[in-house]
This record gives C-alpha cells, structure tokens and sequence, in this order.
C-alpha cells in the first residue's frame, strides 16, 4: 500500500469511526446531563464538596461554582509541585521552580497543557497522577460543563437557570470521561502502551550507552490525556514516544479519542435543543473545517519538493517511521483543532504552510471540533455571530433557536470573540518587543517568529502544543503564557455563561417560513466563511510574516 | 384600488398621492343598514399644487451631494463623529497623518492618504447629512402651514357665546374654537359640534377632501388643515409644540431620531471588529521590526482604515435615516425607528376584513330564480325594485341587471303613476307600485312575511337557495311580486357578496412565503367569515369580533413570542393598537387611535400595512447586506497591503500580490481611495435600499449572500487594481 492509500485509509476509517459513534455517545452524553437520579458515588461526593446537586443555578452561580473550583485546582496543583520531594513516590526529583510550577498549574487547571517542563525528568509519580491526571479529567468536565449550560440557555425559555454546575462536573467525570477512558486505557495497554508505578530503570543500549527510562501510569494518563483534550504528556516526546503511542492502530485509536467527544457534542446540543439537524448544521462545519485541515496538510507534507523528502515520500524531518506523513498529518492536524496539544510528530518540523495551517486551526478559536465542550460553545459563539450577519440579511432582527440576538446578546458574543485574538496578538507582540521572544527562538527569521507566534496561539487557545525550537522554560514565558492560558480559558466562560442566561430568559420566537434556517446546509457554508473570515482577517498580517513568508519561499 | 403592491422601491416620481383611491371608510357599513358612508373618488393625476416639495422621491440625485456638503463639513466635529466609533478611528486616524504629513512635507505618499483619509471621513458624514436632507425640505413646508394661524377661541367655552381672537400658538388643551369655511384649523382636536368637509392634503398630500364630523370615528382633525364648508366647533386635544405637525416636523428632520435596537447591536459588533482591527495592526510593528520591515505610521494608519468596517459604519445612520424616509414616502409617519424594524419581523398581520381584504360593501354577484321563475323574469324585478334603493347593495344588483342580462337601466322618473317604496332600515325593503303590480325586494325575513301577508306562501325551493347563500357567506335577498290583486310569490333568490379586492390572495400568499401569517378580523358571523376567509386566502380569521377579541388574540400571539402587526381607527382600536408590536392608525381615525399607534397612514389605507412590512425588512436587508460587503472586502485589501509592505523583507511574499500592482504605495494609495470611493458608490443603494422581493427565508440569503458577500470579495480586486493602474499613470509615481 502506498503512503498515500495508506492516509487516506485512515481518514476514512477514522470518519466512519466518530460517523458510528457521535450518535450513541451524542444521546448517552444528553441523557447524563439531563437525567434526574444521581448515582451513590456521586452523592458521597457531594456530600463531601456539601454542594446540593438539584439547586438551579442562574449563571452568576455557575460561574462563581466554575471559577471557585478551578482557583482552588490550581492553587492545590501549584503546591503539590513545590512539594513534591517531601511527598511519598517522588522519585528523587526536586520540586518544580515556582514559575515553571504556576506555568503548568494554569496549563493543566486550563486544559492547556502546555509543558515547559519534560515529564519523565521533573514530574514525581504522585504529581502526575493526583495532581496532572486529575486536572487532566475534572479541568475537561468543566469545560464540558460549560458547554451543557450554554446548550441550556438555547434549549429552556422563560427562566434564567443554567442547571447546577457540581452536578454537571461530577456526571462529566463519573459517567462519560472515566468509563470510556478506563476501556481506553486497557486497549493502550493491550496495544503496548505501559502502566505501572516502577522506579527509574537503567538499561545499556546496544552501542553500550546507558539510558534512564522511566515507567508509570502511562497508557490511564494517556487515554484522558487524548480523551479530554488535554495533551500534557507523562514523557517530553508526547505521542511520539513508544510507551505512550506503541504503533500505528494506537495513533489511530489516539486520534479517534481526541475526536469523539468534540464530534458527539453537536449531537447532545441538538437532541437537547430538540432538533438533531440543528446539532448536525454544527458538526459539519467543525468537520469541514477539520477535514480541510487534513487534506491540506497531509498534501503539503507529502508533496513537498527536495530530494530528501523525495527520497523519503514526503517529508520526514521531526517524524516518526511508524506514523509516516499521513498518521503524523491527521494526528497534527486534529491535535491542534481539539485544544488537544499532544503530538506524535514535530510540528516545528512541518512544512512552513502546514504549519500555518495548523497555526489557523487554532486561531479559529479551537472550535472545529475544539476542546471538549469549549469547542461547542465557541462554535455556538460563532453561530450567533453569523446569524447575526446571515440573518439580517433574510430581513428580520437576527434569531437563533428561537432567541432573539439583542444587543445584549452580540456584546457578549463580541467579547468573547474579541478574548483570545487579544491575548495571541498583545501576548506575541509584547514578547517581541521585549526581546523575550527572539531570546527564545532557537530559528532566526519567519520560522523564529512563527516559533513565538506558535506558543502565545497555543496557550490563549488551551492547544498546549508547541513548536519544539522556542524556549518556553523562562521565568518571563512561564508567567505570560500561564496567564494567557487562564485568561483564555476563563474570560470567555465568564461571557459564554453571562451569553447563555440571557438567553434561557427569553421567550422563543416561533419559526416560521421568513425565519433564517440554522439546521440547513447553506447554513453551515455561513458559518464557515464567518469563521474563516473573520479569523483570517485578524490573523492575516502575522500569519503573512510568519509562515507565508517562509512557506511561499520554497 | 389603493396601495399598488409593485410600487417599486425606487419610487421616482414625487409621489405622494398616487393613490387613486378613495379616502376609506372609516366604519365598516352592517349589511343592508342603507348606511352611505361618505367616499370621495380623486381625480387619478397627481395634483401638483399639494404634493410639490413634500417628499423628495426615491432617487438619488448627485446634486444632493454637493448641497449637503456644509452638513458634512459639520458633523467633523469629534463630538458628532464619537457617535459613529468606526467613522471616529478614521478621523483620528486622519489627524495622525495629516500631523505626520505635515512634519515632512516633501513626501507625496504621506500626504495622498491624509487626503483620501479625511475624504472617507468627510464621505461617511455626507450620506448621512444626504439622507437628513431630504427630510430637511419635508419638514419646511410643513412648517409653512403652522406659522402664523389665528384662532377664534370660544371665550367661556359656549358654543354659541362670544369669540375671541388669538394666535394658534396660545391655544391650551380643552379650548374651544370655531373653523368656518376657508379657515385653517389652529390646532389638533375633535369636532363636538357640526360637520364639515376638511381639505388635509397639507398632511396628507391628497387632495380629495374629507368630513369630519362630531360624535364618531371621524371627529379629528389636525392643525393646519383647512375647513372647506360648513362650521365646526373644535376641542383641542394637543399642547402647543406637541401637535401632530410638530411630531411629524421632528420625524422627518431625524430630530427626534434614536438609534434602534438592532442598529445599537449592529454597532456593537462593528466596535469589537474595529478594536480587533486595531489590535492586528498595533501588534503588527513588532512583528514588522524583526522582520526588518519596520513600517510607517502613516502605512499602519492606512491599513487600519482599510481593515475596519469603513463601508457600513460610514452608511449605518444613513441606512436608518432613509428607512423612515421610504415609509414617509409612502406616506406612512413611523413614531419611531423601533417600529419600522419591528415591522421586519412581524409574523402575523391582523387584518380587517371590511376596507382591507374586501371592498367593504355587498354587491350583487348573483340571480337565483325560483319556482318556474325565468332568469330574466327575475332580473326584471329585481332592478325595478332596487330603482329605489340607493345603498350600494340596491346600487349592485341594478348594475348586475344590466351586466348580466343587458336590462337597461331605468329611472324612477320613467314610469308614470309609479309609487315607490325606498329601502329603510326598518322596513328592510324596497319596491315599486306600479298599475296593481308591487314588486319588493329585500332582507329575507322582511319579503316573506310581506309575501305572507299579501296571501303567498314561503316557497320551498326559494328557503334552500337562501339558505345555500347563507352557508357560502353571502346574504340573500329575495325579491317577491305580487300581480293585479293574486297571491304573491317570491321570484327568486339575490345573491348578495362581499367582494375581496383584487389580488388579495396572491398577496397573502406572498406573505405567507416571508412567513408571515394572515388573520382577518371580522364583525361577520363565522360561516360568513370563513367563507370570505377561504377566498381570499388569509391563514385564520376572527369572527364575531369585538375589540376585546381582538387584544386577546395580539396578546396570545405576543404570548408565543410572535410580533403582531394591525391597523385601526376607531377609538375602541386604541388599546389593541397600543399593545400591538406595530400599530399602524388611520389618518382619519380619532385622535385616541392615532396616539396609540406607533404609525400614522396618512393615507388611511389599511392594505399598506404589507408594505410597511417589506419597508422594515429591506431596511433589515440593507444593514446586513452593506455588512456583509464591508467585510468581504477586506481580503483583497489584505492582498494589496500585506505584500506592499513586506515584500522587501520577504520576496516571497510578492507572490500574494497576484493582481500585480505597480508599486507598494500605489497598492496602498490604490486601496484607500477605494475604500473611500466605495463609501460614496453605495450612497444611492443605502438611501435606496436592496432590492426586496418577499422571498423564502432561504433563497433570500442565498441571494443576497451571492450579491453581497461574494460580489464584497470580487468588487474591491477589481477596483483596486483599476486605481493602481490609474495611479502609476501619473507621472513621478509608482
């Protein structure tokens, strides 16, 4: 089979994989949400937080619930890092500087899950799984959590209740992250991924070095690692490293879990809002976008000219033999569109296009499909930016769902959109004038700034992916983009709840045939081009000095 | 009749009083009451003297441009521009360059683009001092009307008792005047004495006159207009400065203009897009310096300018402005900018049946003859016996008659010895005797118990066809005769209808496509009421209605969140037309339902409602549209400036400047003049408004997607490309 075949291969079985299961999940994950019992394990946990899971919260509330529980994370993860060596299973690592330790608190707490540190080297076995693991499952229930208030506000009319935020973070990790990652996790383990507590081995290699590998609970990390989209890898290599992704089905299987809650989301949204067209109008323009992304970076990193690549089928700088251009392609691709940020290959490495696209994939906003639950709300975010648009245009005020978009409505939504593109932009241009970023590249020229361009993108959108040249372990970095990370997961949430509550006070206005269809195809190319438009236009002049200026000069 | 549906947008003429029609009926006549309600048929030609200078038609005239200009130069003030926060950028933008020109002279570039900047400035505050204009000459003449009215106030509010003479500006709420013929009324009021003919084209701009009377639905007049004959004792019901012509100087001056809700959010957007903008081109000189591309102040400026949304935040207002413009046009005032859009997103129109969807009165549309009786038998009868009906029912069936069966219409002068019987109220009949003949004609019930009394019976055939008309809507009239002294019998059966105007269903459906649902409002029984409904094709109907009915279907409506849209006259209207989200109130309505509406049709033409409607949805349209262009046109800037200003640093990048432009300041010159000129192209389309045609929601977007988004894309490559070639035609340039 050639490499091509091979790709296109697993872009179909990976499409008719999510095609199979983003309906059940879809409809599992509504019914979670919606369901009345609450199981005894959750009780007992709610009786521990002494949080009553059947009070209705207005958005105020949930808020305050979402940004209490993520400032006592960080604050315990920050300590649990500057402790770790006086804490039991430390493996003798010191503990981590107090810059690096609130760069990866903010990283981990955001879903980002940037690393400015290398797992295997600093990272003790209890701070990986009690503090990284647990942030790795709770800090993608919140976002999860956030998506089903937001999904609430279309769906409930009259009333200013969002549903209850403990209820709606314990049933996200209790009833859909844990399951599916525990199966996930044997699978890995089944497929050569390790998992276990030993010590630091040292073995001789073949030319009679010596190397120090270090074990842990590895294949459990890496399915909520994927599953959440967090991408915070137990070894600096990520993916690419065999313990953590052994072989080419598990790569597949990696993507498919960094996927399959992104894709079934649309479907819960739309079985919640009683419509599942509506849901699926969503989900085709976050797998346009996606498959756009696929195509066009797996064609630039095959077609690559110069006579190593050709030599190699493409080209192979920064990748691994046993993905190849095509697994390495889809992984990248769908890394950096889900918030993810793990990677199994280099994108330092990329094509200068390519990178560009993976760049524009995160600079949409991670919504296509995005992070778990912050890809449904920022694209929900989005459609009502291009219904307001569209929607003028078919002579009504703009209505989506049946809720009128008010100036209330488009001044929260402006906030929001306006929230990330700040941070990227303020965040890479101060560093550039400070001289912090050129200190940190390790390129000189485009490829340098789309280095600097790469990280503060990665950390305000929560991808945690980086390019690998740019130095991210200053005390400078470590603080701007912790903060870039928080600021860009949590400002937004404050404008996407404050956005669902005035719309769950509405009353909905009936469809009729002058009514803007948002369940229709024409619907989808809407919101699209909004997105791509809008995306382009802010990023269009950094991304021309970055990786058009190096991609174009091949 | 009325409104013709197809009055195009870009109405050109000055058309206020095309309407043909007739002042309508105020009060719907009850069938076969012989009430005449008083129409005035206008000549069809415009009559000039009245309409000359009141609406300055759709057209856009370049000469307005010009006339505008010292409006324009006005609004620089920062004071006026910080209300546009788009516009305003541009202006700051403008003075950075022009003070960055200034410190070094000799440069041509830098000097180019504070000009071209401050022209898009200067562009932005034109449309908008343009689309005021027009108001501006409206309300002159009616300021004309107000100044200089004397009042002849009653001293001790006697009808009868001594007058005193003062200036209609010191008249109080609750006096009483006297309007003889030939005389302007002082101010807005009801008549409580007497009845008058009143020439309102001074508001109206139609010339037919109108009778005002005491008592009733027809009781208000409005200051300025003139009393033609007889004498009317008026109460005035406004304060001085608050009269209707007051209210109506101040709307079409834009005085009283605030900014709608839409408009407001639409701003909102186009805010966070320019601070988005402005973040993109701040943050892009750091990015520049280690390029080694260090940029100027005046390029970054430039770049900003182009970037933000120029084209809409420049129209916006003018948008808005010409909206209420194109509904004064049509001789609709709208009490507020709210209302216009509201009217876009009407779902459901109530509508009267009399004078909206019907002509408002029975006509004969039928000649059922009964018991051996022949066609022409009957129609014989049926017209000597209406001779002496003058109510239009009595009127149609003689007309009927002649159209039907050719009889030739005759005169009660023409029989001799003939006695005749006219149609009262009472007696429900009318009729002839003439050499032992009596022929009657009338109400059912009336005809057979006459019939009954002259020794007839009620036949069987004659009961069922009455009955039939009865069940298809229609009232039966039966017509009876009774010869030299034998029994009478009954002839046969008139069916009378209630006539939908033309083309009534096409527009329904029409509005059901823009999803827009119908409900006829009908004092009629049910049977009638779904009769009429099913022909004239509304989606539902209220029968039996009372004013009650009517607030508790709007608000059951509100209820399920459908905006609601009616018109009304009568003072029992007020409420309904207050709590209804677009209430248009006829001109000849009381003063009760004018205050309640949100619109006033001068016109008093209830079918206009469906325009309003199509006016607030272009007006909707035409936002999004400009929008929508706006937006899209900023990718071929991006192509034009990106790689003038990097190519140096990064050859590569010269590929992006694939229209090929001769040299990095003519493509950045080139993108700001057409950024500017494109403000000043699009003026006539915003003051216009797209073109509308009521369309499904999705072929609507369709369509305006492919104009206005795609055309956004192309235009500006094309037009860029034309100026840079025009540019590098200039010598030392390029």
């Amino acid at each position: 089979m050639s490499d091509l075949l091979a790709a296109v291969a697993q872009v179909s079985a990976l499409i008719a994989a999510l095609a199979l299961v983003h309906r059940p999940l879809g409809d599992y994950m509504a019914r979670v949400y919606s369901s009345e019992r609450h199981l005894r394990v959750e009780r007992w946990m709610y009786r521990a937080v002494g949080a009553d899971p059947d009070a209705e919260m207005r958005w105020p509330a949930y808020l305050r619930g979402v940004l209490a529980f993520s400032l006592v994370s960080v604050s315990l993860l920050y300590l649990l890092q500057r402790v770790q060596d006086k804490l039991p299973l430390s493996l003798g690592f010191a503990p981590i500087d107090p810059d690096q330790a609130f760069n990866t608190a903010a990283s981990f707490v955001s879903n980002t899950n940037w690393q400015s540190y290398s797992g295997e080297t600093a990272m003790s076995h209890l701070t990986q799984t009690a503090g990284l693991a647990v942030q790795n499952f709770v800090s993608a229930a919140v976002g999860m959590a956030v998506a089903i208030a937001m999904v609430r506000g279309f769906a409930r009319s009259r009333t200013g209740e969002l549903g209850n935020f403990w209820a709606d973070l314990v049933r996200g990790v209790v009833r859909i992250l844990l399951p599916i990652s525990a199966v996930a996790a044997v699978v890995l383990v089944a497929l050569g991924a390790v998992q276990n507590f030993a010590d630091i081995h040292s073995v001789t290699t073949l030319t009679g070095d010596h190397q120090r590998l270090t074990g842990g609970a590895v294949a459990s990390q890496e399915a909520i690692k994927d599953l959440g989209t967090n991408g915070g890898g137990f070894y600096n290599a990520n993916s690419a490293h065999p313990f953590e992704n052994p072989n080419g089905i598990s790569n597949l299987l990696e993507i498919f879990l960094l996927l399959v809650i992104p894709f079934s989301l649309p479907r819960t949204f739309g079985t919640l809002v009683g419509s599942v067209r509506q849901g699926y109008a969503i989900v085709a323009a976050m797998a346009g976008i996606w498959l756009a992304g696929v195509i066009a970076v797996t064609w630039l990193e095959f077609a690559h000219p110069g006579a190593a690549s050709q030599l190699a089928g493409g080209s192979m700088e920064g990748k691994e033999q046993r993905f190849g251009e095509g697994g390495s392609s889809l992984f990248a691709v769908s890394t950096t569109m889900t918030s993810t940020g793990s990677v199994d290959s280099f994108h330092d490495s990329f094509q200068g296009l390519s990178g560009g696209v993976l760049l524009f994939g995160m600079m949409i906003g991670e919504i296509a499909p995005g992070g778990v639950g912050s890809g449904l709300y920022g694209m929900l975010v989005m459609a009502v930016v291009a219904v307001f648009l569209a929607g003028l245009m078919v002579g009504r005020t703009p209505e989506y769902l049946g809720k009128k978009l008010g100036s209330r409505q488009i001044k929260l939504a402006a906030c929001f959109i306006l929230i990330t593109p700040a941070l990227v932009l303020i965040g890479t241009a101060v560093a550039m004038a400070t001289g912090e970023g050129e200190s940190s590249m390790t390129n000189t020229g485009a490829h340098g700034f789309s280095e600097v361009l790469y990280a503060y993108t990665s950390a305000s959108n929560n991808n945690g992916s980086a390019f690998a040249g740019f130095g991210a372990d200053t005390v400078y970095h470590n603080t701007a983009l912790g903060l870039c990370m928080l600021l860009g997961r949590f400002l937004p949430m404050v404008f996407v709840l404050a956005l669902a509550g005035s719309l769950a006070g509405q009353t909905p206005v009936p469809a009729t045939a002058g009514t803007l269809r948002s369940d229709k195809p024409l619907f989808t190319g809407v919101l699209v081009a909004t997105i791509v438009v809008v995306a382009g236009l802010t990023f269009f002049p950094a991304l021309a000095l970055g990786p058009l200026a190096e991609g174009l000069a091949v | 009749m009325t409104s013709d549906l197809k009055r195009t947008m870009d109405n050109t003429s000055t058309a206020t009083s095309t309407s043909t029609s007739t002042s309508p009926t105020a009060t719907p006549p009850s069938a076969g009451s012989g009430v005449l309600v008083p129409r005035q048929e206008t000549p069809g030609g415009q009559d000039s003297e009245h309409t000359a200078g009141r609406i300055g038609g759709g057209l856009f005239d370049p000469k307005q441009l010009l006339t505008s200009l010292p409006d324009a130069l006005r609004k620089l003030d920062p004071r006026v521009m910080v209300k546009s926060p788009v516009m305003f950028v541009v202006e700051i933008g403008s003075v950075l360059t022009t003070a960055l020109a200034v410190a070094d002279p000799g440069g041509w570039f830098g000097w180019a683009i504070t000009v071209w900047l401050w022209l898009t400035v200067l562009f932005a505050n034109l449309a908008e001092a343009v689309a005021e204009g027009r108001g501006k000459a409206q309300a002159d003449t009616l300021r004309r009307t107000k100044t200089g009215t004397v009042a002849r106030r009653l001293a001790n509010r006697d009808t009868q008792g001594p007058e005193e003479r003062v200036p209609g500006t010191e008249l109080r709420t609750g006096d009483l005047v006297v309007c003889e013929a030939g005389e302007v009324i002082p101010g807005d009021g009801d008549v409580i004495e007497g009845v008058a003919s009143v020439d309102e084209s001074a508001i109206t701009g139609e010339s037919a006159p109108v009778i005002r009377e005491s008592g009733g639905d027809r009781s208000a007049v409005t200051g300025g207009t003139k009393v033609l004959s007889d004498r009317i004792v008026v109460e005035i019901t406004a304060k001085p400065g608050e009269t209707f012509i007051d209210r109506m100087i101040g709307l079409v001056e834009g005085a009283a203009r605030q900014k709608t809700p839409n408009e407001i959010a639409l701003n909102i957007l186009l805010a966070s897009l320019t601070v988005i903008f402005l973040l993109a081109v701040v943050t892009l000189q750091p990015f520049a310096v280690h390029a080694g591309a260090e940029q100027s102040l005046i390029v970054l400026t430039a770049l900003l300018v182009c970037l933000i949304p120029t084209t809409i935040g420049a129209l916006l207002s003018a948008i808005g402005i010409a909206g209420m413009d194109r509904l004064v046009q049509r001789n609709v005032l709208a009490m507020s900018g709210r209302a216009v859009e509201a009217a876009g997103d009407v779902s459901t129109l109530l509508l009267d049946k009399t004078g909206t969807i019907t002509h408002g009165n029975r006509q004969a549309a039928e000649f059922l003859p009964v018991q051996g009786a022949s066609g022409e038998e009957l129609a014989d009868a049926a017209q000597l016996s209406s001779l002496a009906d003058k109510t239009p029912e009595g009127r149609s069936v003689v007309v009927l008659a002649k159209e039907r069966y050719g009889l030739r219409e005759r005169h009660e002068g023409e029989l001799a010895h003939a006695e005749w019987v006219p149609f009262t109220a009472q007696t429900r009949m009318s009729g002839v005797d003439v050499d032992g003949t009596k022929v009657r004609k009338g109400a059912a019930q009336a005809v057979l118990s006459w019939v009954t009394e002259q020794g007839g019976h009620a036949p069987e055939d004659a009961l069922r066809s009455a009955e039939e008309v009865s069940e298809a809507g229609g009232t039966p009239l039966l017509v009876a005769v009774e010869e030299d002294g034998a029994a009478a019998r009954v002839l046969g059966v008139i069916h009378l209808k209630d006539v939908v105007k033309a083309g009534m269903r096409e527009r329904f459906g029409r509005l059901r496509e823009m999803g827009i649902r119908t409900v006829m409002i009908t004092g009629d029984n049910p049977l009638t009421a779904k009769a009429i409904a099913d022909e004239a094709g509304v989606d539902d109907f209220l029968a039996e209605a009372t004013p009650e009915d009517k607030m508790a279907l709007i608000r059951h409506e509100q209820a399920d969140g459908k905006l609601v849209a009616m018109t009304g006259d009568g003072t029992n209207d007020a409420p309904a037309l207050a709590q209804a989200d677009v209430g248009v109130a006829m001109n000849t309505g009381t003063s009760a339902a004018k205050e309640a509406g949100n619109m006033v049709d001068l016109d008093s033409d209830p079918t206009k409602l469906i325009e309003v409607v199509e006016i607030g949805k272009q007006l909707l349209i035409t936002r999004g549209a400009l929008t929508t262009f706006s937006i899209a046109n900023d990718v071929a800037k991006y192509f034009a400036i990106i790689p003038a200003m990097f190519a140096v640093a990064y050859p590569s990048l010269d590929d992006l400047n694939f229209m090929r432009l001769a040299s990095p300041e003519s493509a950045i010159l080139a993108a700001v003049i057409f950024n500017a000129l494109i403000i000043v192209a699009l003026v006539p389309l915003a003051l216009r408004g797209v073109r509308y045609r009521p369309l499904g929601a999705d072929r609507m977007l369709r369509r305006n997607l492919g104009l206005y988004g795609v055309g956004g894309l192309i235009a500006p490559f094309l037009g860029i490309k034309l100026i840079d070639l025009l540019i590098s035609l200039i010598p030392g340039v390029g």
